[in-house]
């Protein structure tokens, strides 16, 4: 096990800059993910520290020790792609212990490894079949058994569900997991799917456009995102943005919108956040319309209309309200986040919770 | 042509269009397969029944064949044709997968430069290049020698373009994830590049054999010693030496035929699959 640290790591395409100087640390036996829009440079970021692509600037250190020009089969890492890529003509067997015939491993450990592998992800019985016979999750799992033998130091994980249907995404996201606890294995995960994110990290890296916006715990970006972009990458359905303006106190827009505004705030133009689950509906609230209601049984998400202002509501149960509907909105004032206008950032405020 | 009924054309329009092309096809052929049959039926023909315009031989004889292998070194020919067909195409395909795997995946300075230089020989056919090529032959001491009908149809720009074209389509990840396990290039090629190409390396593989047994011109202008002719120029023999001993080249490129035909009946989907795959015709 090892940590990694990455220090102002730039990457260039001859002359087009795509990942531009981050820095970041993934402690031993961490799962972090990266997380971010595609092409935002996630990948080309765990390419570097996979040792696939060339660093063109800064370091990327496993365990103390710079890398940036050690071989990608001496990093002790392992790696598990998205189109899982495995090699088509050899079995399972020989898949998974390819590395380990390179590496020069004696005829019985390679023997006991595999196995051991094997027993881990339940591909016993899938030993001697090739990957053309095999679905897609169990496909995924022998690039991971792959992984596994090596015994890395750090794994590496590109995208590794995007290619499996939703309900085996769910599976693997948890088997993923429990890998984790059992081997306590440094994991640095690339998705773009922030349920993935949420679920599994320990800790989340937001990127964009090659830079990092927040670094967290899956609960500290959801409480205290740092930007407009972190608020409304992270959180299914997404924040709610309301432009207006502090004054006297509180958060007013001119469709009706009024919120209890944590103290000490200048009076500017800023942009309020406000998850759909903290929207509430009320008789004596801002009088909103209702455009479209879906309900998924437990609860009920609506959006709603006031001038310009939209927004989505989600709340718990059913109710009995048409599209066309008029209804009065209260907001939690406690899941009031505040932006400001030009710069997106968050507005320094007392932590209200 | 598409199973579901089209929406412009009715069911006889589409029977029509359907006949229509049986027929060109099978005119076309019928062209092809004609001087097939012809020549088959010479080879039973004797020698002063080879030009009556009758398909069938009035009087089948097997004595061209006898003649054939017996009186004329033919067996000697087709051993040397199969020896040069065979090593060509063997240490061709390990060239050119090498060279295609190269141009496709390595970065080094130059390299489409290269390619581009290969590729361009596709352009200039063997009789424009012929006398250099056979003084450079000479120069190197190769006349008469079965390196020298060997050695310089060993490259082929048409090989090397496909495999490179098949190994940029292959997948990247297959071959980082051999990185990542500790292959080096060698490793990668052998053990993961190699076993991939196999289909495509099958196809190339008859096409490579065909060329080089139905070769002609080059074994001719390099190999005079008798020793050393490969069917073709043994067939072509028959003209010059006995005026017109039609029923005998018949005969000769009969036998020299089977071989081809076999391999092409065995091997029918690789050569399609090839021919498909290059986008070529
Ligand atoms: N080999 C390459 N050459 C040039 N640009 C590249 C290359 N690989 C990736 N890029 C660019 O780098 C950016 C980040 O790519 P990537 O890391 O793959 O994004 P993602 O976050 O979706 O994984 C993209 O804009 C992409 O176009
Ligand atoms: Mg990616």
């Amino acid at each position: 096990m090892a940590r990694v640290d990455i220090d102002n790591v730039v990457k260039r395409y001859g002359t087009v800059q795509v990942v531009h100087g981050v820095s970041t640390a993934i402690e031993d036996g961490e799962f972090v993910i990266l997380v971010g829009p595609s092409g935002c440079g996630k990948s080309t970021l765990l390419r570097m520290i996979a040792g696939l692509e060339h660093v063109s600037g800064g370091t990327v250190s496993i365990d103390g020790e710079v890398v940036n020009d050690v071989a990608p089969k001496d990093r002790n890492i392992a790696m598990v792609f998205q189109n899982y890529a495995l090699y088509p003509h050899m079995t399972v067997a020989q898949n998974m212990a390819f590395s380990l015939k390179l590496a020069g491993v004696s005829r019985q450990e390679m023997q006991a490894k595999v196995g051991n592998a094997a027993r881990t992800l339940g591909l016993e019985t899938l030993l001697d079949r090739f990957p053309g016979q095999l679905s897609g999750g169990q496909r995924q799992r022998v690039a991971m058994g792959r992984a596994i033998v090596r015994d890395p130091e750090v794994f590496l994980f590109d995208e590794p569900l995007s290619n499996l249907d939703a309900k085996l995404r769910v599976q693997m996201r948890a088997e993923i997991k429990a890998l984790h606890q059992r081997l306590k294995t440094t994991t640095i995960y690339v998705t773009h799917d922030q349920v993935e994110a949420m679920t599994m990290a320990d800790r989340i890296v937001v990127m964009r456009d090659g830079i990092i916006e927040q670094v967290g715990t899956p609960l500290d970006l959801y409480d205290t995102p740092a930007n407009l972009f972190v608020a409304g990458f992270l959180g299914s359905p997404t924040m709610n943005f309301i432009e207006g303006r502090i004054e006297g106190g509180r958060f007013l827009n001119d469709d009706g919108v009024s919120i209890a505004a944590p103290g000490g705030l200048p009076e500017a133009p800023v942009i309020a956040g406000i998850r759909p689950n903290l929207v509430g509906l009320a008789d004596k609230g801002s009088p909103f319309e209702v455009l479209v209601v879906e309900p998924t049984g437990a609860e009920t998400q609506l959006v709603l209309q006031a001038g310009k202002t939209q927004l989505v509501a989600l709340v718990q149960g059913r109710v009995a309200l048409q599209p066309g509907a008029s209804v009065g909105i209260t907001f939690d004032p406690a899941g009031l986040h505040l932006f400001d206008r030009r710069t997106g950032t968050r507005l320094p405020q007392m932590s209200p919770s | 042509m598409t199973k579901k009924p089209s929406l412009y054309f009715s069911a006889s329009q589409v029977t029509m269009v359907r006949l229509v092309w049986m027929t060109v096809a099978a005119i076309l052929a019928l062209m092809i397969i004609f001087p097939l049959l012809w020549m088959t039926s010479i080879s039973f023909k004797t020698a002063q029944d080879a030009f009556s315009p009758t398909l069938l031989p009035a009087s089948p004889t097997f004595g061209n064949f006898t003649y054939v292998i017996t009186e004329v070194p033919f067996v000697r020919y087709m051993a040397n044709s199969l020896f040069v067909s065979a090593t060509v195409t063997v240490v061709a395909l390990f060239f050119h997968s090498m060279a295609g795997y190269a141009l496709a995946r390595l970065r080094f300075p130059g390299r489409e430069l290269i390619f581009l230089a290969i590729f361009s020989t596709l352009l200039v056919s063997l009789p424009v290049i012929i006398v250099p090529l056979f003084i450079i032959v000479r120069a190197m001491g190769m006349l008469n020698t079965y390196a020298g009908i060997i050695v310089p149809s060993i490259f082929n720009a048409f090989g090397i373009f496909l495999l490179r074209q098949y190994y940029l389509s292959l997948p990247r990840e297959i071959e980082e994830a051999a990185v990542i396990d500790g292959a080096g290039y060698w490793r990668i090629y052998w053990s993961v590049i190699l076993p991939l190409s196999k289909p495509i390396l099958a196809a190339l593989a008859i096409l490579f054999f065909l060329a080089n047994w139905n070769a002609f011109l080059w074994p001719l202008t390099v190999a005079s010693d008798q020793d050393l002719w490969v069917v073709q120029v043994g067939i072509a023999n028959f003209k010059s030496e006995y005026s017109a001993a039609w029923n005998y080249m018949m005969a000769a490129s009969t036998i020299v035929a089977i071989p081809t035909l076999v391999l092409f009946l065995i091997f029918q989907r690789q050569i399609m699959d090839s021919i498909k795959t290059s986008g070529l015709k």
